[in-house]
């Protein structure tokens, strides 16, 4: 069936623009209903604390206040984690609010609800816990030790999981090869923040047991199920809505406390419950991401032929597991061989429990921790056997494919051609004027050098073949859904299961669709985020949203069109296999002009006076799609840096990402997605840092020390694309959401390296601070400053 | 309480509200102008940046009662007789924007500076921004917005 492209691939503007240009849009905060009640949480200034009792009767004498209420005083029960990756792991539990025992930061005691907001969070300051201070541990190393305080003592251990990806290939080559690599790696705590805070405000309707939540999500359709569990709410009677959403980035992949409390306080006071999270609590409450170490070995020839990786890493999950937890790492586990083909392999992970915030999904969850150590062992490699990094990358490129391989680690991969976009970018960089300037500067000993790092990685999107996701004991399925209505007036509804929150499915979905049924993507409507507009759906995180839902698109579109020809056969006298899809319409062949378009068969089928037998009225269609396989978007970035010898400042001079991720549909989103991701990559690679003082405080606890880049610390980026299509989806895309954090950390720290490996520095840790790079220039020179 | 009275978008607005009730909850609450958005608590992110007499401030950062007898332009009142305000117009022609929450203090913070700068370099841009943060867009087409209303509407008054 022929279709005419002219919306795919075109660079439309986006139809989620004008109400948030213009102040209009609906966040969660904007959201007021009549009766509403403003909920607080205690969270006690404690880290690791049992908890002997708690005063509530001063803040429930405080004026509006209309209840407090501890764990004893509510019917809730353990927040949602569905993913046990293994037979043995142990699971924490984690109830709304703690009973007994204190395990971190964030940890609330108590809830208020107050006729104000204000009201509610002075009734929480005035809410006193009586609790035994009991030692804390924060480091995964202080948790592992053996007589380190449990986390939860009924488990035993603060070890909780330990995930073997099991070996391939020869194992004893990591002792025998003529060249063997050594590295240790930390990657630290993040936190996401995204700019618009967490919150919610749930509504109920005592008398019918119905219930309606907003909240600001990336997953509605994965909250209504679980909370209606953990709030003992029939599941039919449980509304999600994700009003517009600002910004998630795994952040907001997950179902909190306060969602569960909002939900059985509204049952318990018969009144809405409003929660807005305050960016101090989003410090401690929202989940964190990162926070891994590696020990990273690769066997390799003195040519640069790589033989074997093998990685061993451990996870710091903090004092519970959230939603997906101890799945981030199993989730990295399957790219650690990135674009190459060693022979030999192994990954294994060992989950730690600490008293510090729960880690989860943060964007590229799990894969942009696996490239940081490879991309940076691939240059230490380089580095050893006195190998240009590039050229050591490309001699290791699986070659390229168009049919689905196997990858070391067992998954397929859909499709792959990795050299082009590495020449790419180095023609984009400069690469070789840059090694001249290098050399020319660490000849002439100047105080600033030049340093160029590459990453050339692979990704998986498309989370993911439901199948594949039962054998890793994820709890739910990764397929998605799209209905499309075509309306009598030629205008098209369409409701999908993804749920933006920036990423502008508003626009791409239109797109899709538009050519699919020869409309505008102006006569479109994409409804999103609601539980009971949209089909079923398994929401937005892992890239996931156009390779496995808009492609759910396409098929309901075959669908439509299948019955469309029907009634166009029937109302052009011709039999359906006379019929040719072409030009927006299906033509007669050999008569052209005999035609009807899909909106004139929306119409038809709407009036429904003379459809062919056994045709139901409507245009209309749902289908859901559940993608046979993942899919791999691959790519180089490279970072130019200038590095201050005598203050170890870092200044990115240019940065060039050279992406693939199948077909393209709208180029100025995926340039933007690229643009935010590399930012965020940059930002965790120079700046962020959650860092913990001995006592467990979170010291970075505010956005005045936790060191977010603005305009002036991210450079322009330059950017292209090769397209390599996807053979998992007939779209032929991949995804783009993560790919630019995935790529770029490793990129701009192989470029602070090797600006001073000629000093002796082989590592500046992460972020490389101007300190942290000054101490390792002067640590490589023996301590001389 | 407090007796404030603010010419909000042009229009004389009073109330009466606690003390301690910051400027952009005095917009935002009791006077239902939701567009002004809230991102932190120790004025770093810039989303609740508003015009106070034409100056661009955080309303998070001052209290209701400072605003007192003074006037103040939020982000509904950019656009003017239905017509978006050039920067809002390259914003979207730019995809100078993904989840839009911190767009309208960008978009205010915008405003002002191109007033004080009509003709801005990029550097320029970069730095004027220094009190706004964005976590989806990189900056890169946040800026390249700027510097594009900035020549649209130099281009206009030529």
């Amino acid at each position: 069936m022929t279709t005419t492209e002219l919306y795919i691939g075109a660079e439309v503007l986006r139809k989620e623009d004008p109400e948030l240009v213009t102040g209009q849009a609906n966040f969660i905060d904007n959201h007021v209903l009549p009766g509403m009640l403003w909920m607080a949480m205690v969270r006690p200034p404690y880290v690791h604390a049992a908890v002997n009792s708690i005063d509530t009767s001063a803040a429930k004498s405080m004026p509006g206040v209309v209840g407090v209420y501890t764990a004893a005083d509510l019917e809730v029960g353990g927040l949602p984690f569905v993913w046990p990756i293994t037979e043995d792991i142990k699971v924490p539990v984690h109830y709304p609010l703690t009973k007994d025992r204190i395990r971190f930061n964030g940890d609330a005691v108590a809830v208020v609800v107050a006729e104000t907001r204000e009201q509610a969070l002075d009734a929480a300051e005035n809410v006193t816990a009586d609790v035994t201070e009991l030692p804390a541990v924060t480091t995964m190393e202080a948790a592992m030790a053996d007589d380190a305080p449990l986390i939860h003592e009924e488990l035993g251990s603060n070890i909780t999981v330990h995930w073997s990806h099991g070996g391939a290939g020869d194992q004893g080559i990591f002792d025998t090869a003529p060249v063997v690599v050594q590295e240790h790696y930390h990657q630290p705590r993040l936190i996401p923040n995204a700019i618009e805070p967490r919150g919610c405000l749930a509504s109920s309707i005592r008398s019918m047991g119905e219930f309606t939540l907003w909240t600001s999500t990336q997953i509605p359709h994965i909250a209504k199920v679980t909370l209606s569990g953990v709030c003992g709410i029939p599941e039919e009677k449980l509304r999600v809505i994700a009003p517009d959403v600002g910004g998630g980035f795994g952040s907001k992949l997950n179902v909190y406390a306060e969602e569960a409390l909002a939900l059985v306080l509204s049952r318990e006071t018969g009144r809405p419950v409003k929660w807005i999270e305050e960016r101090s609590e989003n410090y401690v409450a929202t989940t964190h991401g990162r926070g891994v170490t590696h020990d990273c070995t690769l066997a390799g020839t003195p040519e640069g032929k790589i033989l074997g990786l093998k990685f061993v890493e451990i996870a710091d999950l903090g004092a519970y597991y959230q939603l997906l937890t101890p799945g981030i790492p199993e989730l990295g586990g399957w790219v650690y061989m990135g674009p190459y083909a060693p022979e030999t392999y192994w990954f294994e992970f060992r989950g730690v429990l600490t008293n510090a915030s729960p880690t989860d999904a943060y964007r590229g969850a799990g894969r942009p921790e696996a490239t940081y150590v490879l991309e940076r062992l691939v240059d230490a490699y380089a580095r050893k056997i006195g190998k240009d990094p590039a050229e050591v990358r490309r001699m290791n490129f699986h070659p390229p494919f168009d049919v689905a391989t196997t990858s070391i680690c067992g998954l397929n991969v859909d499709s792959g051609n990795y050299e082009p976009a590495l020449d790419r970018a180095l023609e984009l960089a400069d690469y070789q004027q840059f090694r001249k300037e290098q050399q020319s500067r660490r000849d002439g000993s100047d105080i600033r050098q030049i340093g160029i790092g590459l990453s050339t990685y692979i990704e998986m999107c498309g989370l993911a073949p439901s199948n594949i996701l039962g054998a890793l004991r994820y709890a739910a399925g990764g397929w998605d859904a799209a209905t499309i209505r075509c309306l009598p007036t030629g205008k098209v509804v369409v409701a999908t299961g993804t749920s933006p929150h920036g990423q502008g499915h508003e626009t791409t979905w239109s797109q899709i669709v538009a050519d699919g049924l020869g409309v505008t993507p102006d006569d479109i409507t994409v409804l999103h985020g609601d539980t009971q507009v949209t089909p079923l759906g398994m929401d937005t995180y892992g890239s996931r949203s156009l390779s496995v839902g808009g492609v759910a698109l396409h098929f309901a579109m075959e669908k439509i069109k299948e019955k469309a020809r029907t009634i166009a056969a029937h109302e052009l006298e011709v039999s359906e296999d006379d019929l040719e899809y072409a030009d927006n319409a299906f033509r007669v062949k050999g008569a052209p002009d005999k035609a009807r378009t899909i909106p004139e068969l929306a119409l038809s089928a709407w009036h429904a006076h003379d459809l062919p037998a056994g045709t139901e009225p409507n245009l209309d269609a749902t289908a859901v799609y559940d993608p046979p396989n993942f899919t791999w978007p691959s790519g180089t970035h490279i970072c130019v840096v200038e590095v201050d010898t005598q203050t170890g400042a870092t200044d990115i001079l240019r940065y060039v990402a050279v992406d693939d991720c199948g077909t393209v549909i709208n180029p100025m989103i995926v340039e933007g997605q690229v643009h935010g991701g590399v930012a965020q990559g940059i930002a965790e690679a120079l700046y962020e840092e959650a860092i913990y003082d001995e006592s467990g405080n979170l010291t970075t606890s505010s956005m005045t020390q936790y060191l977010i880049p603005g305009a002036t610390e991210i450079p322009n980026m330059t950017l292209d694309r090769t397209v390599t299509p996807s053979t998992t989806n007939p779209l032929g895309v991949k995804g783009i959401g993560e790919a630019g954090t995935i790529a770029s950390p490793p990129a701009v720290i192989n470029a602070v390296v090797d600006a001073v490996s000629h000093l002796g520095v082989t590592d500046v840790g992460k972020p490389a601070s101007p300190e942290r790079v000054w101490r390792a220039i002067r640590d490589a020179k023996g301590g001389a400053a | 309480m407090t007796h404030v009275a603010v010419s909000v978008n042009g229009t004389p607005r009073e109330a009466d509200v606690e003390p301690r009730t910051l400027l952009v909850y005095f917009l935002r609450e009791t006077l239902g102008l939701t567009g002004t958005n809230v991102g932190c608590d120790t004025s770093s992110c810039g989303s609740c940046t508003v015009l106070l007499d034409g100056e661009s401030v955080k309303s998070c950062t001052l209290l209701a009662a400072q605003a007192d007898g003074r006037a103040v332009t939020t982000i509904e009142a950019l656009a003017s007789n239905g017509d978006l305000h050039p920067l809002q117009e390259a914003f979207h022609r730019n995809h100078g924007l993904q989840c839009g929450y911190c767009t309208p203090g960008m978009l205010m913070a915008a405003a002002s500076y191109l007033k004080e700068n009509p003709t801005p370099t990029e550097e320029d841009v970069r730095e004027s921004l220094e009190g706004n943060l964005c976590r989806c867009t990189g900056y890169q087409n946040i800026v390249k917005s700027i510097l594009d209303a900035a020549g649209s509407m130099s281009g206009a008054k030529a």
